[in-house]
């Protein structure tokens, strides 16, 4: 597990991170989101130790974070960038080979996660040949090429066609399911929503929500309920302790004073006709992220 | 870290990484491994090393033309009864005997010799026929000169001084600015394409500094030590084996202070393109640097006959691989002087080290503009 505790951080008079503390668990997928500016490159640097904290600690399994660990750390900056005049191939087998892979598990690595990238026919190719896509992709090779037992991605997504974000999933959701920790940025919102455990929002340098995906999800969500049915629900209206929001046919939203009432107009709407859905309306990743970013 | 294995309760246990961090000098060997491999596979730098030992090879083959011009061409002379005790005394000369006079003459005429010598009455006892002018090298070689006593000999002559000393001049000043450049380039690249961050999350800074520096000296020093032995063997194979063995010695020191002087030289280059992200500023960032590479090749054309410039040059870290070479071969270095400069200059090159590598490691990660001085040392 790892830990971040009670992180400052500012450059000259203005203050970039406040008080940062959240963890990524073990086998978490955990998304880090926030606006641009909002601390999260800054974060994830003092994580791998390139920048320094002003205060505050970054824990491993309870201890302090070595430099020998971040060895163990697969990274993607924001900012990209692989040797341009390097072959992809010998690039990957390089940087597998600084983190003290041998010889031969540095060219197995490599080949194994060109395949599964779909960069294999390109393994010969100078890097900067690459299209800009293909670059990504050597890029989160580059990220995972030693096997690292974390991962810190800043953006892994941005600039992937869907077809590489979907083999990228893949990729991480395996190493999460490996037990690695993974925490990751991103501006996708739905695509974080999908795929994360965990999630930390970040603005203007505090974190201003942490924790799994559902218990955010309760945490912000008001007693809204929709229903779906056969028969006009203008009569839901009248039902005590109800207000509707939004009212459509034989759709609604509404909003209950307890969880009797709501139950109440399930029980109506049976009465009258086939009622088609009804549910809670738990808040979207975008409808909480605006919620909390204000 | 702890080695506990226990499993956790709802995620899967993390895989421990098998692989243990490189020492930190696998790490260096690493960096310079690539420094070197990319450079051999320049064709830049393949075409300029080879015009560089080209140059090497040209100036020694010159050198072996020009003494033996000088050297082994006597002149020949027709002589005549005594005379030839008189030629015979003399070196450059050669003598041809002749019948009488008139065969002498005849053998001036025709040049098969450029003058005869033939008694006379004179003071001298000889004198000389020439063709249509007064043959400077044979009287030069009949004339009679006081002896000369030298109060304080020099080693070696003035131009030969000249040349020695543009040599090493021109060879420390062309290898540091041309490796000092690769390495500065090479710097901004990892910048430039932001490689550096993955880089430095993967080594310590300081073993990526180390590692350029390393890289680029090997390849600096095996171009040192390539034009010195293509130098020492023209120079045997020509015939000029008195000048190998009162250059050899300069040579070798040259080589130890090259190691030295060029691992600081790196350094600051290192340090100054630092401080730029785009490959257009490097010139304007490591200016100073190469003033200070300029400095000894200009001091040494124009002050390598003024003793106490020398000698201040031998000892200044900047100059020393220049200035002390100059001065062993010129003999006016005592025995210790060297190693006291090679000190000198092994210190100065060790505190370059710590504040260039102080400078890279607060600068790498400041993209954009220049980062000042104060900014880079400041961290």
């Amino acid at each position: 597990m790892l830990e971040i505790r009670g992180i400052n951080k500012n450059y000259g008079a203005h203050q970039v991170l406040t008080d940062v503390s959240f963890t990524v668990g073990d086998g978490r997928m955990t998304g880090f989101v926030g606006a641009n500016g909002a601390g999260k490159t800054t974060t994830m640097r003092i994580i791998l130790g390139v920048l320094a904290s002003d205060s505050g600690s970054v824990l491993l399994d309870g201890t302090p974070l070595t430099a020998g660990d971040r060895r163990r750390f697969g990274y993607m900056p924001e900012e990209r960038g692989l040797y341009p005049k390097m072959k992809v191939a010998e690039q990957l087998v390089y940087l597998a080979r600084l983190h003290g892979l041998s010889p031969a598990a540095a060219k197995q690595n490599t080949n194994d996660l060109l395949e599964r990238l779909s960069l294999d026919q390109r393994a010969g190719d100078l890097v900067e040949s690459l299209s800009l896509g293909n670059q990504q992709r050597a890029q989160i090779a580059a990220a995972l090429v030693h096997d690292p037992e974390f991962l810190v991605l800043d953006e892994p997504f941005s600039g992937l066609d869907p077809i590489a974000v979907e083999v990228v999933l893949t990729v991480l959701k395996e190493h999460a399911a490996a037990g690695a920790p993974v925490l990751f940025s991103s501006h996708q919102l739905d695509l974080v929503e999908r795929l994360c455990d965990d999630l930390v929002i970040i603005a203007a340098g505090e974190i201003r929500a942490n924790g799994s995906r559902e218990k955010l999800r309760d945490q912000f969500s008001t007693p809204r309920f929709e229903i779906h049915s056969a028969v006009d629900a203008g009569w839901i209206r009248g039902v005590e302790g109800i207000t509707v929001i939004d009212f459509d046919g034989g759709e609604a939203v509404f909003e209950a004073d307890s969880d009797a009432a709501s139950q109440t107009v399930l029980r109506e709407a049976l009465s009258r006709g086939a009622v088609h859905s009804f549910g809670h309306l738990r808040p979207s990743l975008a409808t909480i992220f605006k919620e909390v970013v204000q | 870290m702890s080695t506990a294995t226990e499993p956790r309760r709802d995620t899967p246990a993390r895989t421990r990484a098998t692989h243990t961090a490189p020492s930190f000098w696998a790490s260096v060997w690493l960096v310079s491994s690539r420094e070197i491999a990319s450079r051999l596979r320049s064709k830049a730098f393949l075409i300029s090393t080879g015009i560089l030992l080209l140059i090497a090879v040209g100036s020694v083959i010159a050198g072996g033309i020009l003494s033996a011009n000088t050297s082994t061409n006597t002149t020949q002379v027709a002589v005549v009864g005594t005379a030839s005790a008189v030629v015979g005394e003399s070196s450059g000369l050669t003598a041809v005997p002749a019948d009488d006079v008139a065969a002498a003459e005849a053998l001036v005429r025709d040049g098969t010799v450029s003058a005869a010598v033939v008694p006379d009455d004179s003071l001298l006892g000889v004198s000389v026929i020439a063709l249509d002018s007064p043959p400077a090298d044979v009287m030069n070689a009949l004339s009679v000169s006081p002896a000369v006593e030298l109060l304080d000999p020099a080693a070696q002559g003035g131009f030969l001084v000249y040349l020695v000393a543009l040599g090493f001049g021109l060879v420390f000043f062309m290898s540091a600015l041309t490796f000092g450049s690769t390495i500065a380039q090479s710097v901004v690249e990892e910048k430039q394409t932001r490689v550096v961050e993955i880089l430095m999350t993967t080594i310590p800074v300081r073993a990526l500094l180390a590692g350029k520096v390393v890289g680029n000296s090997i390849m600096a020093f095996g171009q040192i030590v390539a034009i010195a032995l293509l130098v020492g063997i023209g120079m045997a194979i020509t015939g000029q084996r008195v000048l190998l063995a009162d250059l050899g010695p300069a040579i070798g020191w040259f080589a130890v202070f090259f190691a030295f002087g060029f691992v600081m030289i790196a350094a600051l280059f290192a340090a100054t393109a630092s401080m730029v992200s785009r490959q257009e500023d490097v010139g304007t960032t490591t200016a100073p640097v190469t003033y200070l590479v300029m400095l000894p090749y200009i001091l040494v054309i124009i002050f390598n006959d003024n003793p106490l410039v020398m000698a201040i040059m031998s000892y200044v870290p900047f100059s020393a691989p220049v200035g002390m070479p100059v001065r062993i071969f010129l003999g006016t270095a005592e025995w210790w002087e060297p190693i006291l400069s090679l000190v000198i200059l092994a210190l100065t090159t060790a505190g370059v080290i710590l504040f260039g590598s102080r400078i890279y490691r607060n600068s790498l990660l400041r993209m954009g503009g220049r980062v000042t001085y104060k900014q880079a040392l400041r961290g």
